[in-house]
């Protein structure tokens, strides 16, 4: 990606609530975000954070009568909060693709892939039925499957997993989209299809030239693919960055804590680090304060703010709430009574 | 004598077709494999989607038919299930599912689901049987109220670990621990894993950890197996199959775990194409004509690979 790339997206204080016994409460809380072309950006965070939220609002896939959407979603002057049905139908699919997590749910049980890839041609294109059918083989070609013309009259039980996430990205870049969504999309799967399925989303996207929206919780696979990152928790993003920032120089204790916990391959028998507390419910949501606070609750209140706000600490690195500063692990408490450096000040 | 021995382990799938809905040809789903796993140890089996792993778990506790070989649990014969009633196999050895949401009843309180095996194994009265949940609760951080309540009521990582309270019930030997965090995010999957290592002490319990993280299985296991089209292509100490892979399929799998490295990843993903370039034009060399793995040689006194006949004096004389 090129600083200099083309604008595709422009989300500014995004809010979606849902309606839970006649509040509204919101799972996305005042998130602004940029997707620039030829642009991987990871939304990452653990299960509950509005990842998901975040994706459908862009989509308009959201019920009006029990969710609110509010803030701005611009795509080339167009503002995709509160656009009528009839101009989202036009929008999904031609102008944003969208990979979903479960491709057995996503796709139609009783309808040949074939169809399923031609139905979104059909829609947004003018081919006819001969073109369309040579655009599906070629489109089965492109994502690796390798007979097209069977997997063409297939129905989706008969496919593997792997096969299955192929056949959704194949959906998804029918009509060649600027903007791809890709929520979780290599989840369900092994390793080795993994590392297939996002070799196939970056040569697509280099030759396409779209920008990726990519919702994943796995660490490796955003170090590997995106070139920048957010790190959302209980609707809000803590941390922003290049992923070189966020990984090389992570600062939200948040961030410190979810690379903490995972298995590292070169440490023996140790306990893995595990984050106190349990990620809170839409409704039990803290709403005031640092939220992640309560996940941290040996740092003093006096070293959060009373109102967190993302700070720059260096030019595309955002950090939420000061905490950052003076943040340490109680096992690093220490180390730090010894008078061995600490991590305060960092990034300053 | 380890505590469980499989032994030329077979177990065929038949398919059937045509007009009298006879059997055309098997799905070899474990096609003869060999390992022991040892008291109080996590033994590590992986491999890709649809390779084996949880039909041979299965197997294991008794949930699948064996088409042929053996499964010794201290040295006895439990393939078979007399052999299995009569010294209370079932009682020592549990299963963790793969899928955590299925695998509880829906309509069942979380009371009847941990108390379950209790209730198959063991002959208590209401309030001990009650207390015993409680404290198996107690045991995976969960509140004690939470018997009154139904699986849906719960998160994932909750799920997993209620399942994890129902595998441990009956204090058994061994459990079969078929993908247990895979769904779980990273934090709820640290707890899982630490919990699974502290009772393990606990209870000197033994667990077949199945998964297709290599980074899990490193973090848990000493000993693992490869697995690939229902065969195992490489089996050894943790440091044989990371620090020193010898199969191709086993590099390919390593070489495919996405690093938390964000500098390196140019030369990560070089070295992935490199290896999936030798995956896909040597592939016949490692298989043999019909595109099976070969037998398992042994190289050096802990490390097995499935070579090609006529590679393994070679490997021997490199490694040995
Ligand atoms: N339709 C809905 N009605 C009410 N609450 C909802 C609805 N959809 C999501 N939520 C809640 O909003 C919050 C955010 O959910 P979301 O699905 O966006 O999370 P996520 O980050 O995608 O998680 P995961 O990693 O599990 O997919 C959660 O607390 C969830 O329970
Ligand atoms: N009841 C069955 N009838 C026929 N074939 C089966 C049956 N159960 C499993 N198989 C086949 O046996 C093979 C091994 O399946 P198994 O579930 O053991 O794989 P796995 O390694 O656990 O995969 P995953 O990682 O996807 O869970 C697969 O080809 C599968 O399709
Ligand atoms: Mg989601
Ligand atoms: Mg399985």
């Amino acid at each position: 990606m090129d600083t200099s790339d083309e604008l595709l997206l422009d989300i500014q204080h995004l809010h979606t609530a849902f309606r839970v016994h006649d509040h509204f409460y919101d799972a996305v809380d005042d998130i602004s975000l940029t997707l620039h072309k030829n642009e991987i950006l990871a939304l990452v965070g653990e299960s509950g954070s509005g990842k998901s939220t975040l994706a459908t609002s862009i989509i308009g896939l959201h019920n009006p009568r029990n969710t609110k959407v509010t803030g701005d979603i611009m795509y080339n002057e167009l503002n995709l909060v509160g656009l009528n049905e009839a101009l989202f139908n036009r929008i999904r699919g031609n102008d944003i693709g969208m990979i979903f997590q479960d491709p057995l749910s996503a796709l139609n049980p009783l309808m040949r892939i074939g169809e399923q890839i031609a139905e979104s041609l059909v829609y947004h294109t003018k081919l006819n039925e001969k073109e369309r059918e040579a655009r599906v083989l070629q489109l089965l070609e492109q994502v690796g499957i390798p007979d097209p013309p069977l997997t063409a009259h297939q129905y989706p039980h008969e496919l593997s997993g792997g096969m299955r996430q192929r056949v959704m990205i194949a959906i998804a870049i029918a009509c060649k989209p600027p903007i791809i969504i890709a929520d979780e999309p290599t989840t369900a799967l092994d390793v080795t299809i993994q590392a297939q399925i996002l070799d196939l989303l970056e040569d697509i996207q280099k030759e396409i030239g779209s920008g990726i929206l990519l919702i994943t919780h796995d660490l490796g696979v955003v170090a590997e693919t995106a070139d920048t990152v957010a790190v959302m928790y209980s609707g809000q993003i803590v941390e922003q960055g290049s992923v070189y920032q966020v990984f090389e120089h992570p600062l939200h204790p948040y961030t410190r804590s979810l690379l903490r916990s995972m298995p590292q391959a070169d440490s023996d028998d140790e306990e893995l680090h595990v984050i106190q507390g349990t990620v809170p419910s839409l409704v039990n949501m803290q709403r005031t304060g640092d939220r992640f606070a309560p996940r941290i609750p040996w740092m003093p209140a006096s070293s959060h703010e009373e109102h967190p706000v993302l700070h720059e600490v260096e030019p595309g690195h955002l950090v939420r709430c000061t905490c950052y500063k003076t943040f340490y692990f109680p096992d690093e408490k220490e180390a730090a009574a010894a008078g061995a450096p600490q991590n305060a000040n960092e990034g300053e | 004598m380890s505590l469980i021995e499989i032994k030329d382990l077979n177990i065929h799938y038949p398919i059937r077709s045509g007009f009298f809905n006879r059997i055309t040809d098997y799905v070899y789903a474990v096609d003869g494999i060999n390992f022991d796993i040892e008291e109080g140890e996590t033994y590590g089996l992986i491999g890709e989607s649809g390779s084996g792993k949880s039909t041979t778990g299965k197997a294991i506790v008794g949930l699948e038919k064996v088409t042929s070989g053996q499964i010794l649990y201290n040295g006895q014969d439990v393939t078979n299930r007399h052999e299995r009633k009569k010294i209370k196999y079932n009682k020592d050895v549990q299963m963790i599912f793969q899928d955590s949401m299925s695998s509880l009843n829906p309509r069942k309180r979380i009371e009847d689901i941990i108390a379950e095996p209790i209730r198959n194994f063991e002959s208590m009265t209401d309030t001990e049987e009650r207390d015993r949940v409680k404290e198996l609760l107690d045991i995976v951080g969960m509140p004690s109220d939470s018997i009154y309540k139904y699986p849906h009521e719960f998160s994932g990582g909750q799920r997993q670990r209620i399942g994890v309270a129902r595998a441990v019930a009956t204090h058994p030997k061994l459990i079969v621990a078929d993908e247990p965090v895979s769904a779980l995010d990273l934090s709820v999957q640290a707890q899982v894993l630490n919990f699974m290592k502290q009772i393990q002490k606990e209870f000197n319990i033994s667990y077949l950890f199945i998964s297709h993280d290599l980074g899990v299985v490193k973090h848990m296991c000493r000993n693992l197996a490869i697995m690939h089209r229902g065969r195992l292509v490489e089996v050894g100490t943790r440091e044989d199959i990371y620090n020193n892979p010898q199969h191709i399929y086993t590099k390919r799998l390593l070489a495919a775990i996405p690093k938390v490295n964000p500098s390196g990843r140019e030369a990560d993903k070089a070295h992935r194409r490199e290896v999936e370039r030798e995956f896909q034009d040597h592939q016949d060399k490692w298989y043999d004509k019909d595109g099976k793995v070969f037998p398992l040689q042994q190289i050096t006194a802990t490390h097995s690979v499935a070579l090609p006949p006529d590679e393994v004096t070679q490997i021997k004389s490199e490694v040995g």
